[in-house]
């Protein structure tokens, strides 16, 4: 936990520096007429997030602060293990939606999660990665006319917009 | 007389079939929400935010404060049942509901917190509706130097009642300011902020991508990551009969429940405090006040009703100054307020003669809530103990969808939904390491709001910044806010000081 402590303020305040030259790119002063600058507002506030980022790593090195003298593992085996595997297909969830869309993707994502991760039965696994989608396609493409991205599959949906939209 | 007439206005509102019947959609789909470990009402209203376009804003507002409302009711129930708070509003729940489902009386404990929680939301609503007309009268006055003096006292609660590491509390709320200032700059009118000339960044970072990622997504890997096995539940017997008995022991709990209601609402008004401490100081105050205090923490029916009364009470408090001052009360109520802003409307003390249809529909609706939630909470009882069984192996992974889904829906770009699974992912480590995440969600709603207040203010002071401690009502704001920024700082020197009056002695 301590080393993650540090680490992350150190990341923290580089993103802080970078936030504030990027916020250099409009005017950071006091423009005549207009008040302040449009980069102003981020530029001091990026500045402020720098310099509560040192704050941390002050801490951590007075040890102040619980995180700071933790000596618990950040993320064990366990933590480490569910990350990759949810976050992973969280990922790939978002990824397939560019080739096969919405709803290529989330049936895809449930059989994986329910049946890999969950070692549910296949006709509970089953059931729900065939109605999600169609839940879904009746409330947002239906209903509140909100297109959903198909990808690939686009043309196997030409007839059921004829007959829905 | 005005105000009666105006909530008699609202009544027909919120009984129109459409939003009667939202409010009771709401209230049952909040109750399970809450019920869910992992899940709070912030959870809910972040994700099914998206879902409400379908709907006219007043109806969407009704639904998402029903949802509110039912899961600050449903939130005691896997407090009492599995001995793990539902919402972080329902921790003090645990402290008796837990031993009283261990002595067996799980009903009684299930009873308790409802007839509570319907105690503090009636009270609250009453205070609510006393309160609000006369606040937003003097709002109407305020310019842009008491507007964003108001915005600095809403952030230096955080920082100084927040009780969070205050470096990190402060990050977060300018993380969340300066991602609120990516997009266009609306005085210049100059693109801002458009990391790595990625055109998405243009329109901006929609705080619905953020509220999803880290109440959605992040929550989710949270709850994943610390709930490891499963839990285990109580038993329960339900009959009629016991109920009518614990309905008659509960109600003789005239005190917690007054506390609780009263404390709640005014602890739900500041932004930083909310449903959470205020339903602990509840707790605390009811366990002090009481003639049994030796009870409390071993299956005390009064500490399951003084911080349900408070933690309903507070969700009402917290919509006291969205409405009237446009500064949300609680992280949900910030999300409320994003919402009404994609709805096209200017929340503060306007809203209450432009737009005063929404606002007493909104009241009224919060009336019908209220009931609507007590008589399903207790008739729905043995439901919510059958859905607690439902394994996170597939609550999970729906939630994820849902996110994808809501996350695309209010800019319709994938970008925006990369960009929520990345602040999912940064949200569940920072997380990790205690940094709190409600400020950023806060600012982020904030923040185009806070920005023009304060460029307008110095652009008329032609850059004198001592407007704003010189107006009448901006002064005496900004000056509480400053002292609550350096309260922490203060409490620190004392305590140092003590510490080394001791070592002296």
């Amino acid at each position: 936990m301590r080393r993650a402590e540090l680490v992350t303020a150190v990341i923290l305040a580089v993103f802080s520096i970078y936030l504030m030259w990027k916020s250099t790119e409009l005017n950071i002063g006091w423009v005549k007429y207009e008040g302040p600058g449009g980069g102003a507002w981020p530029f001091w506030l990026a500045g402020i997030m720098l310099i509560c980022n040192i704050w941390t790593i002050v801490n951590w090195v007075r040890r102040s602060t619980p995180q700071s003298r933790s000596v618990e593992q950040f993320m064990d085996a366990h933590a480490i293990r569910m990350f990759v595997l949810v976050g992973g297909s969280v990922v790939g969830l978002v990824a397939l939606v560019h080739v096969v869309g919405v709803y290529g993707s989330v049936p895809i994502f449930l059989l994986f999660y329910l049946r890999v991760l969950g070692r549910h039965t296949w006709r509970l696994t089953a059931t729900v990665a065939a109605v999600a989608p169609v839940i879904i396609f009746f409330f947002f493409d239906v209903a509140m006319r909100i297109v959903l991205p198909k990808g690939y599959l686009e043309p196997l949906f030409y007839p059921l917009y004829d007959i829905f939209l | 007389m005005e105000i009666i007439q105006h909530l008699l206005d609202g009544f027909l509102i919120a009984f129109e079939p459409l939003n009667l019947g939202l409010v009771i959609v709401g209230v049952t789909v909040g109750l399970f929400i809450g019920a869910m470990p992992g899940l709070g009402s912030v959870n809910g209203v972040a994700i099914l935010l998206p879902l409400t376009f379908l709907v006219p804003p007043t109806s969407a507002i009704i639904f998402l404060a029903a949802i509110y409302y039912g899961a600050m009711y449903g939130g005691a129930i896997s407090s009492i049942m599995l001995g793990i708070p539902g919402a972080s509003t329902a921790v003090a729940t645990t402290f008796d509901g837990r031993p009283l489902a261990l002595k067996g009386l799980a009903d009684k404990a299930l009873i308790a917190a409802a007839i509570a929680s319907f105690f503090g939301g009636t009270v609250s609503i009453i205070l609510f509706t006393g309160f609000a007309p006369a606040l937003a009268s003097v709002a109407l006055d305020f310019g842009d130097q008491e507007i964003f003096a108001l915005m600095l006292l809403a952030f230096a609660t955080f920082v100084g009642l927040g009780g969070d590491d205050i470096p990190k509390t402060i990050f977060s709320i300018c993380i969340g300011l300066v991602f609120s200032a990516v997009g266009m700059d609306i005085i210049s009118g100059t693109p801002r902020l458009v990391f790595f000339d990625i055109t998405g960044f243009l329109h901006g970072i929609n705080f619905l991508v953020l509220a999803i990622g880290v109440y959605g997504i992040g929550e989710m890997l949270w709850t994943i990551d610390s709930t490891r096995g499963n839990p285990s539940m109580s038993k329960v017997q339900i009959s009629v009969e016991r109920t009518f008995t614990h309905m008659k022991d509960v109600l003789k709990e005239w005190k917690p429940a007054w506390i609780g209601s009263l404390l709640g609402f005014f602890v739900g008004i500041l932004p930083a405090a909310g449903a959470t401490p205020g339903s602990l100081m509840a707790y605390g105050i009811s366990k002090m006040t009481s003639k049994n205090p030796e009870g409390y923490g071993k299956g005390e029916v009064g500490g399951v009703i003084a911080p349900e009364a408070a933690n309903n009470s507070a969700s009402t408090g917290a919509m006291l100054p969205m409405l009237t001052l446009g500064i949300p009360g609680s992280p949900t109520t910030a999300i409320l307020l994003g919402g009404m802003v994609i709805w096209g409307m200017v929340p503060g003390p306007l809203m209450f003669v432009e737009q005063s249809d929404f606002v007493w529909g909104l009241t009224a609706s919060l009336y019908a809530a209220n009931f609507f939630a007590v008589v399903i909470n207790i008739l729905f009882i043995p439901v919510f103990l059958w859905v607690l069984k439902m394994p996170f192996t597939i609550l999970a992974p729906v939630i994820f969808v849902l996110c994808l889904v809501g996350g695309y829906a209010p800019t319709e770009d994938m970008h925006d939904v990369w960009l929520m699974v990345i602040f999912g992912f940064g949200a569940y480590l920072l997380r990790k390491l205690d940094y709190p995440l409600a400020p950023a969600v806060l600012a982020i709603v904030l923040g185009p709001i806070a920005e023009p207040a304060l460029r307008q203010s110095l652009i008329i002071s032609g850059g004198d910044a001592t407007v704003f401690f010189t107006r009448p009502i901006a002064g005496p704001i900004t000056i509480i806010a400053i002292v609550l920024l350096f309260l922490p700082l203060v409490q620190l020197i004392r305590k140092k000081r003590k510490k080394a009056r001791e070592a002296q002695s």
